[in-house]
């Protein structure tokens, strides 16, 4: 279960000095997802999706207020524990993050081999998230060689390769045709079939309406609907 | 099947490999020899206390008189004595032409013919307790005015600038050694600064912070071992001519340049050489460990 309870963020001022906080980007947000559960994160851009989905991944500390991810309290958890939460969630950025340096197959088979994986399983399931998104010719391309479709690809097969239990994505589709957008979203409802919990982010109101899910809907840092 | 990536920080790129390996060996240049010099004054100052603590010298004045008993002349008086004196062992009365040779400096090739009253010079070897006084006071009641010394006072002072140049070399390797943690430390913060966002994606896919920091760590440590056996190196040909130079002084026998030169160097040197590395493994490893774990507190 993911649970947010009057969580509120503010970013601090860099050129204010120590303690100088900006004004608030999340204010008093409480939710809950069970288990397994899938929910669409939608509202104007600064509205705080990011931000939400930030504190879901461990990137940022609520100012206040209580978050607990897979049912552990984020606040209270040890730095090496939240590295091994970290390995539970799939993350897609909306600016790809993928590492200039290393192929596509490389990219994706980083969290598995963080997880210390053997070498002949990373084999047989990064070929295979990559044939999957239909990049089975494209293993040794640079991230440079790849067109933004084809990187936002293989984010989505780094955040999916290990199977995580909490998957986040952020526009996952932005940068996607509406042939990949149904595979994408045809890989992302089978993962939460199979009991992956999944929040999506995006603008794109057709998705929305071709998958209907529950939605959690933000603005101004406030969460405005939910459900 | 793509070949797998060893190094997904990409650190061949960021900690360069050129920078960190030369400033080291200059670091390790400078240890060997601050080793080199404090191994090698314990080995002559060790070697110079023994000559120079049982050295015994005699001088005494009018050689010819007769001793107090007058039994026989002070010399033999003397020489006798000596013969049965605890701790006193193989006397020796330098003869006439040494004597001339050693005065030559200050009187001349013949001191002898400028018909100055010069005492007769015994020397001897003393293994006994204390700067011998007691032989000065049993050697005057034969023959007064007999002088007795011993370089056991010399020894101390070998003794105290031996430790005091010790002192320095330990100063030295310590200087070294905290100037060659912080350059690892300098070439690790820059490699970090510009591999930001990739040790970012890499804490946010669920790296540890030691995964990160091992990396690193095993990067610098590779740098700095090349840089030290290197500066090992470059220090060998130079301790050789020094050892070269310090050969006279070392009692050895004359063998000629680079032979005199290995048999000049202390064995303990060629285990402390191979040293270095090591400790510039260990320096660089543990520097980076700690820089880098330092750095990710930053990070969530």
């Amino acid at each position: 279960m993911i649970r947010f309870d009057d969580v509120w963020l503010k970013y601090r001022h860099q050129d204010r000095g120590p303690g100088a906080l900006a004004r608030d980007v999340l204010r008093g947000v409480d939710f809950k997802i069970p288990d397994g559960g899938f929910r669409w994160l939608t509202g104007p851009s600064g509205a705080g999706k990011t931000t939400l989905l930030k504190l879901i991944y461990l990137a940022e500390h609520p100012t206040q207020g209580r978050i607990d991810i897979m049912g552990t309290h984020a606040a209270k958890i040890s730095r090496r524990d939240a590295a091994l939460l970290r390995r539970r969630i799939g993350v897609v950025y909306q600016d790809f993050r993928l590492l200039a340096h290393l192929s596509a197959y490389d990219n994706v088979a980083l969290p598995m081999r963080l997880a210390r994986r053997a070498e002949h399983q990373v084999h047989a399931d990064v070929t295979e998230i990559l044939r999957w998104v239909g990049l089975a010719n494209r293993l040794g391309a640079l991230p440079d060689e790849l067109s933004g479709g084809e990187q936002q690809r293989v984010a989505i097969a780094r955040a999916v390769v290990g199977r995580p239990k909490l998957l986040v994505a952020d526009e996952p589709t932005g940068n996607l045709d509406d042939e990949q957008a149904g595979r994408l979203m045809t890989l992302i409802t089978a993962l939460n079939r199979l009991g992956t919990t999944v929040i999506v982010a995006t603008h794109n109101h057709a998705l929305v309406s071709a998958y209907p899910a529950p939605r959690l809907e933000m603005a101004e840092g406030r969460l405005t609907a939910h459900g | 099947m793509a070949k797998r990536h060893t190094d997904p920080l990409g650190l061949h790129s960021a900690l360069e490999d050129w920078m960190l390996p030369v400033l080291v060996a200059a670091m390790s240049f400078l240890a060997a020899l601050a080793v080199a010099g404090a191994l090698a004054s314990t080995v002559l100052a060790a070697q110079w206390q023994n000559d120079t603590a049982a050295a015994l010298t005699i001088q005494v004045p009018q050689p010819d008189a007769p001793d107090t008993a007058n039994n026989a002349t002070r010399l033999a008086a003397v020489q006798a004595a000596l013969q049965t004196m605890p701790g006193v062992t193989s006397p020796r009365l330098l003869s006439v032409d040494a004597l001339n040779h050693l005065l030559a400096p200050w009187l001349g090739a013949d001191a002898a013919a400028l018909g100055l009253p010069l005492p007769a010079v015994i020397t001897a070897t003393w293994s006994g307790p204390g700067p011998g006084d007691a032989i000065a006071a049993a050697l005057n009641k034969l023959a007064p005015g007999t002088l007795a010394q011993t370089g056991v006072q010399w020894a101390a002072r070998v003794t105290a600038l031996t430790g005091s140049l010790q002192t320095c070399a330990a100063a030295v390797l310590v200087i070294v050694a905290l100037v060659g943690g912080a350059l690892v430390a300098l070439a690790t913060r820059a490699g970090l600064a510009q591999r930001r966002e990739t040790i970012e994606i890499i804490h946010g896919l669920g790296a540890q912070d030691g995964d990160i920091a091992s990396r690193f760590a095993s990067r610098a440590t590779v740098l700095a071992v090349a840089g030290a056996a290197a500066g090992a190196l470059l220090a060998l040909p130079v301790l050789l001519w020094l050892a070269a130079l310090a050969a006279p002084f070392s009692g050895l026998p004359q063998l000629g340049g680079l032979q005199h030169g290995l048999a000049g160097l202390p064995p303990a040197l060629w285990t402390a050489l191979p040293c270095l590395p090591l400790a510039a493994a260990v320096i660089g490893w543990s520097s980076a460990q700690l820089t880098v774990r330092g750095w990710l507190r930053k990070l969530v």
